[in-house]
């Protein structure tokens, strides 16, 4: 009776392997870790430049992958919710069957190189983090993903639209306009004003939190700068973390609703 | 027996049923007919849990549905497009739904014999044609022995032989007691399959009730005149 969803999760785990492409994915981190590795540059430089890469990407790739797996899905999971299951065990077992292996993808790809040369050993604690936040923001973004082909199941053009407005909003413009912010109001105290803009970036709050391990906050843009000076190293840590957490729990939740009241 | 009741369900301020009530008793088969757009699959959603109407109560077999999903155990649903997922094989989707409802399937390998499935079994969903991925949704509709079947537009995909083979299944399962529940446009396939008709027209009951009764009160014989006279009549 219980743990019904992991058969649906189990059947899109086989079927995702046999697509092939979550290889290629995984391959493409895989190459990009082993060749920056190979090449001569220093562990933190490596871990750095795949963060950069991470951090534009992996919002793009989990959104666009959980939007288009509902697009796909429709007749699927119109078979499902005729059988006699719960709809929170189908939601459960279609999220996690498929955000799962993505979210494998980019640790095994990023982190495989990283164990064979030997950068695990040296530098483990940046090298889970960096991979933990990829791993994270993989799961948060299929989870917006899901919840946005959700909202609009009977218009993919909408549902593409949206994902591409706010991966540019979160992954690209979102610095540019904190910036344009500062300059604006430069003569007024916006600093509180300007960390209460982050936090609601979940894709700056990763970057905050990577940059703040490697102590360059003045590469990663303004809004580190302020992080930093605001909370100093350990704290900024505990609280984007927290702040994350949330931002991981409540697409989720929110996909979970949706998909409970939804007519389909 | 479905005791469907002032059934109200509208889409984006556009009313789809608009207070459908119905009863249908066990045992009986019905076509369900209506214009494109008269709110038939709306209707069966509804039954299946798919839907969430706005007000009106559904009950199946004495129990009233609201958020429950144990009834649908009782109900076997063979939709009009069938797809499934791609990279699956057929006898790997039919063992998917097997342990996800956690069931014997008691007449698995008699209906994959019946729709000659047992040669495409190996083969990946994709690669199969419309008319056998057809097949293998009314295999998963009935092979778990449900007292209720939905069939929407059934036959539409198949070739004469398998729809021959088709409806001589539902045949059997009528005989055994099931109660079906069949949307077709083809109404000499109707005829030869149903006892009643419900003609629902702009989201109500037009008309419920024995083709007898039908027959009786349009004249003629057939099915398509009388329904057709029936449409006429509304403009």
């Amino acid at each position: 009776m219980k743990f019904r969803w992991w058969h649906i999760v189990r059947s899109e785990w086989i079927s995702l392997l046999r697509g092939k492409w979550i290889l290629g994915y995984a391959l493409i981190f895989l190459l990009l870790t082993d060749m920056m590795l190979r090449f001569g540059q220093s562990g933190p430089e490596v871990l750095l430049s795949l963060s950069n890469v991470m951090l534009l990407f992996v919002p793009l790739v989990g959104m666009i992958y959980g939007t288009l797996y509902i697009y796909q899905s429709k007749e699927f999971i119109e078979l499902l919710l005729t059988q006699p299951i719960d709809r929170r065990s189908i939601y459960r077992g279609l999220f996690l069957g498929i955000s799962t292996p993505l979210m494998g993808a980019f640790v095994a790809g990023g982190g495989l190189p990283m164990i064979w040369h030997g950068l695990v050993r040296d530098h483990l604690y940046a090298a889970v983090l960096v991979l933990g936040l990829g791993g994270m923001l993989t799961v948060l973004f299929a989870a917006i993903g899901f919840l946005i082909g959700l909202l609009f199941y009977e218009d993919r053009i909408k549902g593409f639209g949206f994902t591409m407005v706010i991966w540019l909003f979160l992954a690209i413009l979102y610095d540019g306009l904190i910036l344009l912010l500062v300059a604006v109001l430069g003569d007024y105290p916006v600093d509180q004003l300007i960390l209460g803009i982050t936090m609601v970036n979940p894709v700056d709050l990763a970057r905050i939190l990577i940059l703040l391990e490697f102590d360059i906050s003045a590469l990663m843009g303004y809004t580190g700068a302020i992080f930093r000076q605001f909370f100093g190293s350990s704290t900024g840590v505990i609280v984007a973390g927290a702040i994350l957490l949330v931002w991981l729990i409540w697409p989720i939740y929110a996909g979970q609703k949706q998909f409970e009241r939804k007519d389909f | 027996m479905i005791d469907i009741s002032q059934l109200k369900k509208s889409f984006g301020g556009r009313s789809v049923l608009d207070g459908l009530s119905v009863q249908i008793p066990a045992g009986q088969a019905t076509g369900l007919i209506g214009p494109n757009g008269a709110g038939k699959t709306t209707l069966i959603k509804s039954i299946l849990g798919l839907v969430k109407p706005d007000s009106g109560e559904i009950t199946i077999q004495g129990k009233k549905l609201n958020g429950h999903w144990m009834y649908r155990k009782e109900i076997g649903y063979m939709p009009q497009v069938a797809r499934y997922p791609e990279k699956m094989k057929v006898h790997e989707l039919f063992s998917f739904i097997r342990n996800l409802r956690g069931e014997e399937a008691l007449y698995e390998q008699e209906l994959i014999d019946r729709f000659q499935l047992r040669s495409e079994l190996e083969k990946p969903l994709s690669v199969l044609s419309g008319g056998n991925r057809q097949k293998a949704g009314a295999v998963l509709a009935m092979m778990f022995a449900p007292s209720i079947l939905f069939l929407d537009e059934p036959t539409a995909g198949l070739d004469p032989r398998s729809s021959l083979r088709f409806k001589e299944t539902v045949h059997q399962e009528i005989d055994r007691g099931k109660t079906v529940l069949i949307t077709s446009h083809i109404m000499s396939e109707l005829e030869q399959l149903v006892s009643h008709v419900i003609f629902v027209l702009d989201g109500r009951v037009r008309f419920y009730g024995s083709l007898e009764t039908l027959f009786s009160e349009v004249g003629g014989k057939r099915l398509e005149p009388a329904i057709a006279a029936m449409m006429e009549e509304d403009e």
